[in-house]
């Protein structure tokens, strides 16, 4: 009875949202920022599927169901934007340059470590777009030569630890501007730390939705031209 | 509600049909976030009826990223066979990008306390 029920939808979406809001509880108790729901979620997730045996495809026919939602969620961030486009507007000199110096940082930093320590080329490829959404990544590293699977999972693990610690890392260094907090983390951790954008401040949020889409147009245009000219 | 839900979800689909039709890098869902903001910038969309469902998933988006984060544990192995170049290179890029990106863009912001200091 029990095999029959895990390959329903029903159990991944269950499961999903049962971890969650006791995740979204616990990190209210703890008030810690590791006590991130999402990466609770995502770890407490994994820990049950692996102890009790339960093949991920099986739960994915649930879990995809809640990721879909994530396809209209993106569209969505066009809302705060609108909302918020003359305060945006006035900003647009910081933030395209904040999101075009963003990705570059962002390719040099990630390869050029990954090199020095000595990572295999297609490591390093699939390295590159790792601050890119999801989506936007996958496209570029089958164009470049990277391999896909690891780039989704490098880029989710980035999303989270940017999540959890972008907006406290950005106090700390001394950015405290809503515009360019949101810039930061939405231009290194794409749509998870998005979301976290959106707890902390809503201005936040919308420029770090717009960051997923810009970060990502921008990467795609210029990896192919720095691998050309560095002849990696 | 539904309207708006229904909205979001056409303009993601113009966003998939025109990302496939002109074989483009960018996804259709980021596509179709393009296109609803020129639909609400030339008065085509009414904010007020995308207004409910937009808030609704912007608020619960964390949920949407906890299957695609479980994903993860299928490539557990791949991880682990280079798992320092890219451990490393994860956790500090992010954070570079995050310095980078939020400095630059704050003293761009405020030209003018240059003078100051």
């Amino acid at each position: 009875m029990w095999s029959e029920l895990v390959v329903t939808p029903l159990f991944g979406v269950a499961l999903t949202l049962v971890v969650y809001l006791l995740a979204q509880h616990l990190y209210r108790r703890v008030g810690s920022v590791w006590a991130n729901p999402v990466l609770v979620s995502i770890v407490t997730i994994i820990l049950l599927l692996k102890g009790s045996g339960v093949e991920y495809r099986d739960y994915a026919r649930g879990g995809d169901i809640i990721l879909f939602l994530l396809g209209p969620s993106v569209v969505a961030l066009a809302v705060p934007l609108y909302q918020r486009r003359e305060e945006i507007w006035q900003r647009k000199r910081p933030i395209l340059i904040g999101i075009f110096a963003g990705s570059l940082a962002s390719i040099f930093s990630a390869c050029g470590l990954a090199w020095i320590l000595g990572g295999s080329r297609e490591i390093i490829l699939s390295l590159a777009p790792k601050s890119v959404t999801t989506p936007i990544a996958i496209s570029i590293v089958e164009k470049i030569g990277g391999v896909a699977p690891l780039t989704a999972a490098i880029v989710v693990l980035t999303g989270c630890l940017g999540a959890v610690c972008g907006p406290e890392f950005c106090r700390r260094i001394g950015v405290t501007s809503p515009v360019a907090t949101g810039l930061a983390v939405g231009t290194a951790a794409h749509g998870v730390g998005t979301a976290r954008m959106f707890e902390v401040d809503r201005l936040s949020g919308a420029v770090a939705g717009l960051a997923i889409g810009l970060n990502g147009l921008m990467t795609t245009f210029l990896l192919p031209i720095l691998m050309a000219f560095s002849g990696f | 509600m539904v309207r708006g839900l229904t909205l979001l979800l056409l303009f993601q689909f113009c966003g998939e049909f025109i990302s496939r039709m002109l074989d483009l890098p960018i996804p259709g869902n980021v596509l179709g976030m393009g296109l609803l903001l020129l639909g609400l910038m030339t008065n085509l969309v009414d904010i007020k009826w995308l207004e409910e469902a937009a808030e609704l998933l912007l608020a619960n988006m964390a949920l949407f990223f906890v299957p695609a984060g479980v994903g993860v544990m299928v490539y557990g192995d791949l991880i682990a066979a280079e798992w320092l170049p890219i451990s490393v290179a994860t956790i500090l890029s992010t954070f570079v990008v995050m310095a980078v990106t939020g400095k630059l863009a704050q003293k761009l912001e405020t030209p003018e306390q240059d003078d100051v200091e």
